[in-house]
């Protein structure tokens, strides 16, 4: 099946299940709600808004020297730096790695990009270990799923199927309340921290000048993987970076507040290398592995490329009429909602994943919610623009060329009034079938019925 | 050696490119007519306490904020008159959770308080197993700063006994002294920076609030797989 007709099929399907939509409203209920409250609290959103977008252009436009910047301070203090261009790529660094240290079993914590480079199952084929140490990210790997959503990624559960899910996998789930189900994955991931040959994480930010990589969490999980294994890998986009260590101030009570309604996230941590002379743990190896996989394409358009300025909050996805009403899975793609119907054509092919933003209200929701400002709703309209001009549909063409001549054409507009009126019981023959050539519209609406005189007519002979 | 000339040429592939993709130029984000002077010269970050959450101007006010984002966040706050009383703050903590050890790591305020509990004490700084702290009731731990804005702390593994002492154990007891509640986050970056200049730890933390997830329902549960506890003890 194509990726078009398999979104169409199961969005259709997810627009119609009554239970997915009560669980994702259930989930989103307060979103909004609490976001509201922890944005009036700042003195002023709207310049921290502009200060942060502001900010990620100077970074993403002056990319290479961030880059270069930052890998020069890592590995000044002894943190191994790679370049991946693509998936392949960054999973053969990865194997590499875990095949020098004799590795068997790996933690990780929550990194979008290994979902991009889908290294979990590159890993399992290898036959290594691996476990998602996140609470969202290990219910889905349980049920080898792909995260619904990239902030929260078990957010299309009840508590009550993640109960059975326990029970079945993990033989163990005293009742389905949300704290003895967090509890019984406390308990499992414990010695899999003590005991597992490397930890992995992504990373939020990446700061050019102190040469650190911020990583932002609410469990603890992550600072638990990148204290414990003996060798530590970090896995992400090159688009990451921020100028300054003080950046930070903003944009981590940002990301909390446009992700969750969160004043700030739990765990904010910054790496700056491996374990040090003195210090008392921490891994010995520390491997940071920077992806480009397509971004530079990205990136040379200058017309979207405020797309990398994406912190990944999840803000878009939250307020998205169209990603509350198919959900996170219809996509299809590693990054869902808005930001993902924006960049997945640039980074897995236009004419595959073009559909993406025809599904869309253009309502703007997105980019009124975006703590970076990207024009998400405008980037929309640019890939429909860009999709038709590359390859235009050959019938739609020939629609409105037909269309044009039959309008200017004063001639042929009253005949095809006539042939209208005239067709018009037919259409109600044929409707929603088939047989009909406007069955995708007609399937679900009524068309008006088309009166017998014309406003024009009616003008004309009005006495 | 192969190898490293592959490794090379990957990064400076990636970085032509990107160059390449850069020798044309993307509009400025909003209308500021003043950002392309002030993106060249300052950050445009560097006005963030002007826009973040106020903080009050005085001291006092600082610690009322601070206590009250500790209870928002459900973190203990315990505002003590003088040093002498933080043995008796912390006793009653261990007898209350049956404490039989603890983990802590070597400095001034944290011998004087792990001393004060009579426990036997891991401590983390010449290395230390980790099955062992796992079988800790709590570790206590100084900081670097406590942030008014956030009720958030501010750790380093310099400070606070490693990367693992502040988040392995159940419970995670703070020590700081009043001076060094910092008004907000910048602040505390600046703090850092002054700090630490040009030899920072390798790990710094902004820890806010105990371990928490909400990835069930999006319903509130603590110690998901940090601590469940956080208390701070400030003189």
């Amino acid at each position: 099946m194509s990726f078009v007709s398999q979104f169409k099929s199961l969005a259709s399907e997810k627009t119609r299940d009554l239970r997915h939509r009560s669980v994702i409203r259930t989930a989103l209920r307060s979103y909004e709600v609490v976001r509201d409250k922890r944005k009036a609290a700042f003195q002023s959103w709207e310049s921290a808004r502009q200060a942060a977008a502001e900010t990620k252009w100077e970074a993403i436009n002056h990319l290479d020297e961030h880059l270069v910047a930052l890998t020069a301070k890592l590995e000044a203090r002894g943190t191994k730096v790679h370049w991946a261009s693509n998936g392949a790529q960054a999973r053969e660094i990865i194997s590499q790695i875990l095949r020098d240290k004799k590795a068997r079993s790996i933690i990780k914590s929550k990194a979008m990009t290994s979902e991009e480079i889908h290294l979990n199952h590159a890993l399992e084929k290898e036959g290594y270990t691996v476990v998602e140490s996140d609470l969202g990210e290990f219910i889905v790997q349980l049920r080898h799923e792909a995260p619904y959503h990239i902030v929260f990624p078990s957010m299309h559960l009840t508590r009550g199927e993640i109960k059975d899910l326990f029970q079945k996998e993990l033989g163990d789930a005293p009742s389905d309340s949300p704290e003895d189900l967090t509890m019984v994955a406390r308990r499992v991931m414990r010695q899999k921290y003590l005991t597992a040959d490397v930890g992995f994480t992504g990373g939020n930010f990446a700061i050019a000048e102190t040469g650190m990589i911020s990583i932002t969490e609410n469990e603890g999980n992550a600072r638990l993987t990148a204290a414990l294994p003996k060798t530590m890998i970090t896995l992400m986009g090159i688009e990451k970076v921020l100028p300054r260590f003080a950046d930070l101030a903003l944009f981590l009570p940002m990301l909390a507040t446009a992700g969750a309604g969160q004043p700030m996230t739990c765990y904010n941590t910054m790496y700056s290398g491996p374990r040090q002379p003195g210090e008392c743990d921490g891994p010995e190896e520390w491997h940071v592995v920077l992806l480009d996989n397509r971004r530079t394409e990205l990136l040379a358009n200058a017309e979207q490329r405020d797309s990398l300025h994406c912190i990944r909050c999840g803000a878009c996805l939250n307020v998205c009429p169209i990603f509350r009403n198919v959900g996170g899975h219809t996509y299809g793609t590693t990054y869902s909602g808005p930001v993902g119907a924006v960049i997945t054509p640039h980074l897995r092919g236009l004419q595959d994943w073009k559909h993406l933003s025809n599904a869309s209200t253009l309502c703007g929701g997105c980019t009124e919610a975006c703590p970076v400002k990207i024009d998400l709703h405008h980037h929309l309209l640019q890939n429909r623009r860009n999709a038709s001009t590359s390859e235009p549909a050959f019938f739609e063409k020939l629609a409105y060329q037909t269309f044009a001549i039959v309008a200017n054409e004063p001639a042929f507009w009253s005949l095809a009034k006539k042939i209208g009126w005239l067709t018009q019981p037919l259409q109600s023959l044929v409707k929603g079938t088939a047989l009909d050539p406007a069955k995708a519209w007609t399937k679900t609406r009524e068309l008006p019925p088309q009166p017998l005189e014309s406003f024009k007519d009616w003008w004309k002979n009005r006495k | 050696m192969k190898n490293e000339e592959i490794i090379l040429s990957e990064r400076e592939k990636i970085l032509g490119r990107i160059r390449e993709a850069l020798k044309v130029s993307a509009p400025l984000p909003g209308s500021h007519s003043e950002v392309a002077a002030h993106a060249t010269t300052e950050s445009p970050a560097s006005h963030a306490r002007e826009w973040l959450p106020s903080v009050g101007a005085s001291g006092a006010e600082q610690f009322d904020l601070f206590a009250k984002n500790c209870a928002d966040l459900k973190a203990d706050f315990q505002l003590l008159n003088n040093r002498e009383e933080l043995p008796a703050a912390l006793q009653k903590i261990a007898a209350a959770e049956k404490w039989s050890r603890i983990a802590s790591h070597d400095g001034e305020l944290s011998n004087f308080a792990s001393v004060s509990l009579g426990l036997p004490v891991l401590l983390t700084d010449k290395g230390y197993d980790v099955q062992e702290m796992e079988k800790c009731d709590a570790g206590i731990s100084e900081c670097d700063a406590l942030i008014a804005q956030t009720g958030g702390v501010v750790v380093t593994n310099r400070s606070a006994g490693g990367r693992a002492l502040s988040v392995l154990p159940p419970h995670h007891i703070v020590l700081a002294r009043r001076e060094q509640l910092v008004a907000d986050l910048p602040a505390a970056f600046a703090l850092l920076q002054q700090k630490y200049a040009d030899n920072y730890p390798s790990m710094i933390s902004f820890i806010t609030g105990p371990s928490r997830t909400g990835d069930i329902e999006r319903i509130l549960v603590l110690g998901a797989h940090g601590p469940k506890k956080l208390t701070i003890l400030c003189f």
